[in-house]
């Protein structure tokens, strides 16, 4: 049995991680994959918490996260090509219009 | 004791519908109705309304003398708490004698109208608009004389004096005439700020023993109550006479006075009457000579309980009146314009008419009311008819020689001049006669026989004027332009009117006369007005004289008018260089007169222009544009503006990251303390 703490760990790192990426890195399609490791490290938190107490609620959740994600990709994918189509560029710092 | 009448409410009604539906007319549906449609409408309404008028006094006079009195009552005007103030209509002695006059007079002055008023037509400048306000001021009149309580009488004030301003400057392409209907509104208006106070304070005490109301019949039948409260004037005032307690009636009288004193026109704030003839002649005749200013001498009759209990208002009352009947009268020996004379004869006559009502003769001014209403809206008429003839001149200096040019108006015209001088037998003359006898015998009022004889001069000054004006208007050579033979008389529809007022200012005394020359027809009870009267006035009634003082009285005001009457005959008729060599003998003092005592240039130094420095300096240009304007308002929106521009618009940097920072930051934030 791998000790749960060792899962929570391994989680909390992977949620930094994407964290981090998602503020600091200026590729929309890096900040897309950061999103994804975030809700992976999610999973990962759950299904270690699901297989500890014995419950399966936690599974079905991240059946549940997984098609979310997969949607979410679908869609931030599209947005992403849209805006390289208008300005040549995946760069979010060129997409910043909304300003003063 | 009050009979029900559902007939009283189509009086004031009836005005209202036609005004109502002229002004629909105009405003809304935007289409004139044709001439004839107006006059129908018109006319129409104001003379069903009289002849509702009679049906209402004939029901009034079945009653028993001592129960006159009929209610109308349409529904509750204000609720709240233990007070109301009902919509209701109230006919009694004083209130019928009113009505007649108001739709009688009125009647016979809307007829006038239609032909008088014919280049408006032709012109298409507002025929059916002055009807229509002809017909308001009448609905509003009415309201003011048939209220049953205060608020009525309040509303009916303000209206006929919206309908005044209205009128005034009807033909208000014109800036002078605008600014005459200004000014008549405005002077009003400072009146009914006393009169206000005059009704809170009546309230307040009414209310302070447990009777809230404002309706006539429980305040007279209550200020018993409150008749012998007293008021402490403040340090300020101790040089008052009487100070520092005065009696609170007192008080209450001073403060109705005030308002009656910018309603009737006298002094200090009769300065809007005469340029009030700025309007059309029947608007003259109508509001300025027969009811409008007619409304003070109505509300102190009305107001009589409160007069009898407070003898230091009453005083002022009858001084007020003498001194403005004799200072108005000087004022006219001088003018040319043929309106403005009639005008200062108005405000002396309603002087006339306060003296009585101050000394306690309530009845002999509400005849006075009567007939002066009678023979001033003739005269008004009258003139206007001369104006129309002289093709709108109304300068007398270009008059003169008038009375075979145009007969009838002459006639017409000379019988008024003879009603208004008190020639004997006339109604003017009965009335005048009532009015120095109750300044005779007035002893609650001090110095009441120099208030007399200030009424006997002022009688003579009165014929003088008058004749005055006759003779230099319908005898001598004519002094205008163009020829004599252009002057015609006017249409039918202007002259019958003039021939029932004239009747009516030759029998009209009738009504009223004195019981001495009663006894001398054979006549038991003549005085029916008076008699009529007495049970809805307070104070004491009947003569305290016996006969042979009140024919020598009699016999010195007809003197005085023949006075008047020789005078201008030596000065108009016989030598009449006269005139000039005694206008140039007495300079400035013909000057002061003719130019009114410079009244107006006084009040337009004192007050006029200090107020409008004010307003335009203080708060228009400070106030309104620098602080509120600016300070609060812009001021505000740029202070935001500067918050905004200079700091807090760099949060929105457009960069999803930084935005995404503040999450993650908030998120942490809020699990941590919760965690906490």
């Amino acid at each position: 049995m791998i000790p749960l703490h060792h899962v929570i760990a391994l989680s909390a790192a992977l949620f930094g991680i994407g964290t981090i990426g998602a503020l600091t890195r200026r590729n929309l399609i890096v900040i897309l994959m950061s999103v994804e490791l975030m809700l992976n490290a999610v999973n990962l938190a759950l299904i270690g918490f699901s297989r500890a107490w014995g419950d399966t609620t936690g599974h079905i959740f991240v059946l549940m996260v997984i098609v979310v994600a997969a949607a979410e990709v679908a869609v931030g994918l599209g947005i992403v090509i849209s805006l390289f189509r208008n300005r040549a560029s995946v760069n979010v710092e060129d997409v910043s219009l909304l300003k003063w | 004791m009050a009979t029900d009448s559902g007939l009283l409410r189509w009086i004031p009604l009836l005005p209202l519908l036609a005004a109502t539906i002229h002004g629909v007319m105009l405003g809304l549906v935007r289409r004139t109705l044709p001439r004839g449609g107006v006059i129908a409408l018109s006319c129409g309404a104001v003379g069903l309304a009289f002849v509702v008028s009679l049906l209402a006094v004939f029901q009034l006079i079945a009653l028993p003398p001592g129960e006159r009195v009929l209610v109308d009552n349409l529904y509750t005007w204000i609720g709240a708490g233990k007070f109301s103030a009902e919509a209701s209509f109230l006919l009694d002695p004083i209130s019928a004698v009113m009505i007649l006059v108001v739709t009688g007079v009125g009647f016979l002055i809307h007829v006038y109208s239609i032909g008088y008023m014919d280049d408006d037509h032709r012109e298409d400048k507002g025929f059916q608009r002055f009807f229509c306000y002809l017909n308001l001021f009448t609905f509003s009149m009415l309201v003011l004389v048939l209220g049953d309580n205060l608020l009525m009488l309040f509303l009916g004030w303000e209206g006929v004096g919206l309908c005044s301003y209205l009128l005034i400057g009807f033909w208000y392409a014109d800036r002078w005439n605008a600014y005459c209907g200004s000014k008549a509104f405005i002077v009003n208006r400072i009146g009914d700020f006393g009169f206000l106070v005059g009704i809170f304070l009546l309230f307040a005490a009414m209310a302070s023993v447990g009777k809230p109301t404002v309706a006539y019949r429980d305040l007279a039948a209550s200020f018993h109550l409150i008749a012998d409260m007293t008021v402490t004037l403040p340090d300020w005032l101790g040089w008052l006479p009487g100070a520092p307690v005065w009696k609170l009636p007192t008080l209450i009288g001073l403060c109705f006075f005030v308002g009656a004193m910018g309603k009737s026109a006298q002094i200090p704030l009769y300065v809007w009457l005469p340029d009030a003839m700025a309007g059309p002649t029947p608007v003259s005749a109508l509001i300025h000579a027969a009811t409008m200013v007619t409304a003070g001498v109505y509300m102190v009759c009305r107001m009589s309980f409160l007069y009898e209990a407070a003898p230091g208002a009453a005083a002022l009352v009858a001084w007020t009146g003498g001194i403005t009947a004799l200072f108005a009268a000087t004022i006219g020996i001088a003018q040319t314009d043929i309106k403005k004379v009639l005008a200062y004869s108005t405000v002396s006559q309603l002087g006339y008419m306060f003296l009585a009502a101050g000394s306690g003769g309530y009845a002999p001014a509400m005849f006075h009311l009567m007939t002066h209403a009678f023979f001033k809206a003739l005269l008004f008429l009258g003139s206007g008819a001369v104006i129309l003839a002289m093709h709108h001149e109304q300068d007398t200096d270009k008059m003169g020689g008038l009375r075979h040019a145009i007969p009838r108006t002459w006639l017409v015209f000379l019988v008024g001049v003879l009603a208004i001088a008190g020639v004997p037998g006339l109604s003017g003359f009965f009335s005048k006669d009532e009015i120095l006898l109750s300044a005779y015998t007035a002893e609650k009022i001090p110095g009441h026989r120099v208030l007399w004889m200030m009424g006997v001069v002022t009688a003579a000054i009165t014929s003088f004027y008058m004749f005055r004006l006759y003779f230099r208007t319908f005898h001598g050579d004519f002094r205008g332009h163009g020829r004599l033979d252009k002057v015609h008389e006017p249409p039918s529809t202007v002259l019958t009117p003039l021939y029932v007022l004239a009747g009516l200012s030759i029998f009209g005394g009738l009504a009223g006369l004195p019981q001495i020359y009663g006894d001398w027809l054979g006549v038991k009870d003549s005085n029916s007005l008076a008699n009529f009267l007495s049970p809805a006035l307070a104070g004491h009634h009947g003569h305290a004289v016996d006969h042979a003082t009140e024919l020598q009285l009699a016999a010195l005001a007809v003197l005085a008018a023949a006075v008047g009457f020789a005078l201008a005959w030596i000065l108009y008729v016989q030598s009449p260089e006269l005139p000039r060599r005694i206008r140039e003998s007495l300079g400035i003092v013909f000057r002061a007169v003719r130019d009114k005592y410079w009244v107006d240039e006084i009040y337009d130094a004192l007050l006029v222009r200090p107020l409008v420095w004010i307003s335009d300096r203080v708060l228009f240009r400070a106030v309104d544009q620098g602080l509120v304007d600016g300070a609060l308002v812009n001021g505000s929106a740029r202070t935001v503006q500067a918050f905004a521009a200079r700091g807090l618009k760099y949060a929105q940097s457009g960069f999803a990251q930084s935005y995404l920072v503040l999450m993650v930051v908030g998120t942490i934030a809020i699990v941590g303390w919760l965690v906490r």
